[in-house]
């Protein structure tokens, strides 16, 4: 049934309808309702889990990768400064194989303290080894919850996994949303049949040290999990879709991009306002569309090729800096194309940065600056820009 | 899609305002979104929300800043904010004041509805809290919201007595603002 309700109590009602075993996180603005809602399931007896009040980021995680080599089904949310404490937990959690899902609320990292959105918490993570996706409403966030424990415990990909939403702009939002049911989520989501698990009458090791003769294996064997990742995201969103009647295109999807000259390239919340700005730029003849990333890592290198190759010029739009050298979605999309025939101009805008809104207006200006490019080339104060910085600081 | 933009002071309930009025829409079978302007809001600090309600699916994100409605909870905010600031000209702007819209010096030529709420609320709630009662001003002033869809509302958020003395505000501030 379709109502209206706030962002963090769809998605506290999502991962209760996934039935997990253990709940371990800490609070933090703005992932803060996200808690207290799980918290008020567990006290009313509506979600039957261990729930493990922890002292920080660092333990909640930790908890987890106990609970999860025992076997349970296990889950966390956090956002900024709890995801950089968490940090060598979650090479921990994935080098573990421990198929863990969070919601990571994306907020600016300090300094300067900012509590606000952008996502660069969730890129700073991202060589982490966790599968990352991001989505672009609340009821994205909340159908891929399910979908993400699927593909995490699926025995050939065993990885943790991250679903990415915007914080404010998506927890904190009242919009209508159709809540899952959790019978229906059952049928896209077996118990939890764990591999491996840590059991007094079997001891094993889990993260064990491992000398030089065997690291690289490990990391190998990571590696090829996600790459097999790729496949089975798209293949249960199709799943998804054909038990809730609600698809996404599975590793990316696309906006009016069929005869697109300027392509844009985003991902999370803000494919919802660029989608606007698409159409009031079509009404004016501008031969815009939109490609919208789902999964981040594993990152669809051959869906991208597939999507970008006939456009005339790429403008990626991303809300996250790498001091000292452009973007990370900026980087590694020209890196995907670097060894095709494919010679597009790729220009980049970080923006949104620390909650900057960035509306139509701002959507505008970018697909301008692409048109440029577009008539005049690509040179190097062209390809990459922190956006909308006030002029006195330039 | 209408846009609509809550002034207030933290503490005087705008966020729920906004909030209500995405519920009461989509009792009317209109998609609606409603989110505050995020921040790290201080009882008495002035505060924005926002809502949004549409036919279609909403996707737009951004905060607005030329919206149809402005409904502004607390007077004093005239001289701190610029409340009427980007008002289409075809829009309305709701204020709870007791004073006559001429002498508010607000710079619109957005038609200015002035209802004296916390008269209507410290009368009907025994409180000086005016959300509710500026919600109503908003469904009379400018019938988006059917009357009836913004009592449901109310009173999925306000159980018993209070949900009562709520809509007796609302229906107040509406047939004032119908007359």
């Amino acid at each position: 049934m379709m109502r209206v309700a706030e962002g963090s109590y769809a998605i506290a009602d999502a991962v209760r309808c996934c039935s997990p075993d253990v709940v371990s996180v800490y609070p933090i603005t703005p992932q803060t309702h996200i808690v207290e809602h799980l918290s008020q399931f567990v006290a009313n007896g509506e979600l039957d889990c261990e729930y493990i009040n922890v002292d920080s980021e660092f333990s909640s995680l930790s908890s987890l990768i106990g609970a999860s080599a025992a076997g349970a089904r296990t889950y966390t949310s956090t956002t900024s400064q709890g995801l950089a404490l968490m940090f060598e937990v979650l090479y921990n959690a994935s080098g573990m194989r421990l198929p863990i899902v969070m919601t990571t609320v994306n907020r600016a990292l300090s300094a300067p303290l900012s509590i606000w959105n952008d996502q660069q918490d969730s890129f700073g993570v991202r060589d982490s080894g966790w599968i990352q996706l991001y989505a672009e409403n609340v009821q994205e966030v909340m159908d891929l919850t399910p979908q993400l424990y699927r593909i995490s415990e699926d025995p050939e990909i065993l990885t943790p996994s991250m679903v990415c939403m915007d914080g404010y702009i998506l927890t904190h939002v009242y919009e209508p949303v159709e809540f899952l049911d959790p019978e229906l989520v059952k049928e896209i989501l077996p118990p939890f049949s764990p591999v491996n698990v840590l059991d007094p009458e079997d001891p094993k090791t889990f993260g064990a040290f491992a000398d030089p003769s065997w690291f690289t294996e490990f990391r190998y064997l990571q590696y090829k999990a996600q790459e097999r990742a790729l496949d089975l995201i798209g293949k249960v969103d199709k799943q998804f879709e054909e038990t809730f009647g609600r698809g996404y295109g599975g590793l990316i999807d696309t906006y009016r991009t069929d005869d697109a000259e300027i392509l844009l390239v985003s991902l999370g919340s803000i494919v919802g306002t660029i989608k606007d700005a698409v159409d009031e730029l079509r009404k004016e003849g501008i031969k815009v569309g939109l490609v919208k990333i789902r999964s981040y890592r594993p990152f669809p290198v051959e869906t991208l090729k597939e999507a970008l190759k006939d456009a005339s010029v790429v403008a990626v739009i991303e809300k996250d800096v790498s001091v000292g050298y452009q973007s990370a979605l900026l980087t590694d999309i020209k890196g995907a194309l670097y060894n095709t025939s494919i010679r597009v101009p790729i220009s980049g805008f970080a923006a949104g940065l620390g909650g900057r809104d960035v509306a139509m207006k701002q959507i505008r200006k970018i697909v301008e600056n692409a048109s440029r490019v577009k008539d005049e080339g690509l040179e190097l104060e062209t390809e990459f820009e922190i956006f909308d910085v006030n002029p006195e600081c330039l | 899609m209408k846009e609509i933009r809550l002034h207030g002071r933290g503490g005087q309930g705008a966020v729920t305002a906004a909030e209500l009025i995405a519920i009461a829409a989509f009792e009317d079978k209109k998609f609606s979104q409603a989110f505050p302007a995020f921040g790290v809001e201080r009882r008495g600090a002035p505060v924005m929300a926002f809502a949004r309600i549409a036919d279609q699916p909403i996707r737009v994100r951004s905060q607005i800043y030329e919206p149809d409605y402005i409904i502004v909870q607390d007077v004093t905010l005239l001289e701190v904010v610029d409340v009427a600031g980007g008002l289409k000209p075809d829009g309305k702007i709701m204020i709870n004041t007791d004073r006559p819209k001429e002498k508010l010096g607000l710079d619109t030529e957005a038609e200015i509805v002035t209802i004296d709420a916390t008269m209507i609320a410290l009368e009907e709630l025994g409180r000086p809290i005016v959300n509710t009662t500026m919600l109503g001003a908003f469904c009379g002033a400018t019938r988006e919201i059917r009357l009836e869809s913004m009592n449901k509302a109310i009173l999925g958020r306000f159980t018993g007595a209070l949900g009562e003395k709520n809509l007796k505000a609302i229906e107040t501030a509406y047939e004032r603002v119908s007359q």
